[in-house]
């Protein structure tokens, strides 16, 4: 594998690379915490909103819920981290030196899956439980879907459109960009149309942007800033970037945005939010027509059950439609809101593609843990129709401190590795589209249980021959702006070694019909009036952009729906 | 090269003891270059308490004068002021260094005949190979050699190379893990010096 995935960015696309298909229980132990802790996780008296989940989706609508003053709840698996900066120095150590666990506590029982596609999908690598969700681990990339993401079926006779378009998502990525505080620049040319400048200037090009971009222009390339969510200067009550180097998988400053922000604001307008409290079941009306109660587990082995007027499920691409199908009852046999039969299909991700290697001078990597150049030129072509996203990474190779403490050497001899190893690397990644296929899926495992006895999801996914041959092509782009750099290749991740991008979408598809979809465009689930999902599942395809800007534009358009239904 | 209390106290920043101490919200960058690192002097004083015993620091000197490369100088300072600072608060981790310290020490009167930091340094590296930390997988809760590896080899690495002074040396001022904020990724390096960082003044504090 290659040094450019290694320990600085855990959880990085080909991560579960060579694991073996199967039951997995990666030995964590997450449920470890004090049961008495003092906390009062009883429920509360009826409310306004429950919402399940409080990554970015969950955490926003609670927040603009809350402040719109409704009564809400929140309910959240796992477990509430010291906010930022607190303890997340030690947590970024711990990820830093061998031996330190897992930096966020993945695994173990109550985080048991199954992995049954012809590829491994290595699920507790690409999620966190906890407050603020995946966030806490994400790197904090944050571009908008391009509007022919919306429309594929109709453009290319592939995918599907989506019931909205990127007209109507518009306005909510303006507001998510200033819910996020995301630093970027006007300079992408393949961007779609925006009505106003970023929130927060771009960071500037690296050093190493600088060499890609001279062999990129003679290559009839462009490249262009990334917008990103964190702070090149303090923001929203946030410092600004520190530097530490590893965005992903902690930001020991809180300079990176997480839905922590949004969890305290919401609690700053009155929600109550009640972590370590997985829902086990939703529980409906005799109608089959609302859902009537959450009903959840503390960590005292108690249930408890609360009620609200609407439910919002905000659980990823994953837990979402696992809730749902645990839900299942004498109306909804298949699972709670399937009547299509499609929660927990079209499972989809984005898949990895790299090229990297060493030039003959210095590249300066590893400064910073995140990216400052990309190039959308390869994204709305048809040749292949899979959406292509170039990266130009700013960490490619190892980091001293992380390759010393997992080296046998030591003293002068462990200098002279370290400095022969550091300096020249270059490397290129990119994010390519997978598109929807019914037979990917999220369902239950009902020969495995997790730690309150209920089957343990099933992830059911692989790499298709389209998808394979768009990944063939982005190596190809790749290889040639390294060769043009005279550069040496000395690893490419390409369709035989791809890994998935941790971006979960589609297990809960959003249209127009109730056959064959699960929520509407106003992401109400077809089947149960007042139950709402939320979250990268919703999402009929995914394109090749991170997921999370777009994951929070849909979340605010549906929180005015929710209040609206109020 | 010799390492001085100052480099200590910036690869503080990396360990988060002294960032971590300090709500940072509305903190601007600090420079790789720069001193903005640096703690307010009210954070420097906290940080000057020494809360594990003396025969620890005794033993992690002279660990450090085996594990860094042989150019360094200033050890003890720089075991004193970041090694045992940033165990202030930590009650277990600061356990666990002063428990695999003494098991060090004491593997060395029970095999040499004196403490480990009166062997020769050739002794020294020699026992730490003969406890087989240069293979164990680093584990605080493991055997002998796999807490060796934890608490002393690699705590002593990390605090090296995750710091300007080790970075340095390496072609990085801002190495991974150090809150050297966000300018120094922008630039061509700078020129090239065998000896990086002398005596603690490089790091522009």
């Amino acid at each position: 594998m290659p040094t450019v995935t290694d320990r600085s960015i855990a959880g990085e696309p080909g991560g579960g690379i060579g694991g073996s298909a199967g039951d997995v229980d990666d030995g964590g132990d997450v449920s470890a915490g004090d049961v008495d802790d003092g906390i009062d996780r009883t429920a509360p008296g009826r409310a306004d909103v429950c919402v399940v989940g409080s990554g970015p989706a969950g955490a926003l609508v609670a927040c603009r819920l809350a402040e719109a003053g409704r009564d809400v709840v929140v309910l959240e698996a796992g477990p509430r981290f010291e906010p930022a900066p607190g303890d997340r120095a030690e947590r970024m150590e711990a990820h830093l030196r061998p031996g330190g666990g897992d930096v966020w506590g993945m695994g173990g029982p109550r985080d048991r899956y199954s992995s049954t596609g012809d590829r491994h999908y290595p699920l507790n690598a690409a999620r966190v439980k906890a407050v603020g969700g995946s966030t806490l681990h994400w790197q904090g990339m944050v571009m908008r879907l391009h509007e022919r993401d919306f429309e594929l079926r109709s453009r290319h006779g592939v995918g599907a459109d989506w019931p909205i378009d990127y007209d109507d998502l518009r306005p909510y990525y303006a507001a998510a960009e200033r819910e996020f505080g995301v630093a970027g620049a006007l300079d992408n040319p393949f961007a779609p149309p925006r009505e106003e400048p970023f929130p927060l200037p771009a960071f500037p090009p690296s050093h190493s942007d600088a060499i890609f971009a001279e062999a990129c222009e003679r290559l009839g390339i462009a490249t262009h800033s990334v917008p990103n969510a964190r702070n090149p200067e303090p923001y929203d009550g946030r410092p600004a970037c520190q530097g530490y180097g590893t965005c992903k998988p902690v930001c020991p400053s809180g300079a990176k945005y997480t839905a922590e922000s949004h969890v305290r604001r919401a609690e700053a307008a009155g929600a109550r939010v009640i972590d370590r409290a997985p829902v086990q079941r939703l529980v409906h009306d005799a109608a089959g027509d609302r859902v009537d109660a959450a009903v959840y587990a503390t960590p005292d082995g108690t249930r408890h059950r609360v009620e609200a007027r609407e439910f919002v499920v905000a659980c990823g691409g994953v837990e979402t439609p696992r809730l749902l199908l645990l839900s299942r009852s004498d109306a909804y046999p298949d699972g709670l809101a399937n009547s299509s039969g499609l929660v927990g299909r079209y499972f989809a991700d984005h898949l990895f593609a790299g090229v990297g290697g060493r030039i003959d001078r210095p590249t300066r990597q590893n400064h910073v843990g995140f990216n400052t150049s990309e190039s959308h030129q390869f994204y709305d072509g048809d040749d292949p129709v899979e959406a292509i996203k170039l990266e130009f990474l700013n960490y490619a190779g190892p980091s001293p401190a992380i390759e010393a403490t997992g080296s046998e050497e030591w003293g002068d001899a462990l200098l002279d590795s370290l400095r022969e190893s550091y300096g020249t690397h270059i490397a290129m990644g990119a994010l390519v589209e997978q598109l929807p296929r019914y037979e990917h899926y999220v369902g239950l495992d009902p020969s495995r249980t997790d730690d309150h006895g209920n089957p343990v999801p099933e992830v059911h996914w692989s790499v298709d021959d389209r998808t394979a041959r768009a990944i063939e092509r982005a190596n190809g782009i790749q290889r040639s702006i390294l060769r043009e750099l005279d550069a040496t290749i000395d690893w490419v991740v390409g369709p035989e070694n791809t890994g998935p991008a941790f971006h979960h979408v589609g297990t809960t598809r959003m249209g127009e019909d109730p056959a064959e979809s699960v929520v509407d465009a106003n992401c109400r689930t077809h089947d149960l009036r007042n139950c709402w999902i939320v979250g990268s599942s919703v999402f009929p395809t995914g394109g090749a952009m991170n997921p999370t800007l777009t994951i929070a534009a849909v979340a605010l358009r549906a929180a005015e729906r929710i209040d609206a239904a109020l | 090269m010799r390492l001085s209390r100052r480099d200590a106290l910036a690869a503080l920043g990396t360990a988060g003891v002294l960032a971590g101490a300090t709500a940072m919200a509305g903190r601007e960058p600090p420079r790789a270059d720069g001193d903005a690192r640096v703690a307010p002097s009210s954070e420097r004083e906290g940080s000057e308490e020494v809360d594990v015993e003396p025969p620890t620091v005794a033993t992690l000197t002279a660990a450090a004068e085996v594990l860094y490369p042989s150019r360094v100088e200033g050890h003890r300072e720089f075991v004193e002021a970041y090694a045992l600072a940033r165990t202030r608060g930590r009650d277990d981790y600061r356990d666990g260094v002063a428990e695999a310290a003494a098991a060090l020490d004491a593997a060395a009167r029970d095999w040499y005949d004196d403490s480990f930091a009166a062997l020769s340094r050739e002794t020294r590296d020699g026992l730490l190979r003969e406890l087989g930390t240069v293979t164990a997988d680093a584990d605080p809760d493991g055997a002998l050699s796999e807490r060796l590896r934890y608490y002393v080899v690699d705590e002593l690495l990390f605090a090296f190379y995750a710091s300007p002074p080790g970075g340095r040396l390496v072609g990085i001022e801002n190495p991974v893990g150090y809150p050297g904020g966000t300018e120094s990724y922008r630039t061509a390096p700078p020129e090239t010096s065998d000896d990086p960082g002398t005596d603690g003044g490089a790091d522009g504090d």
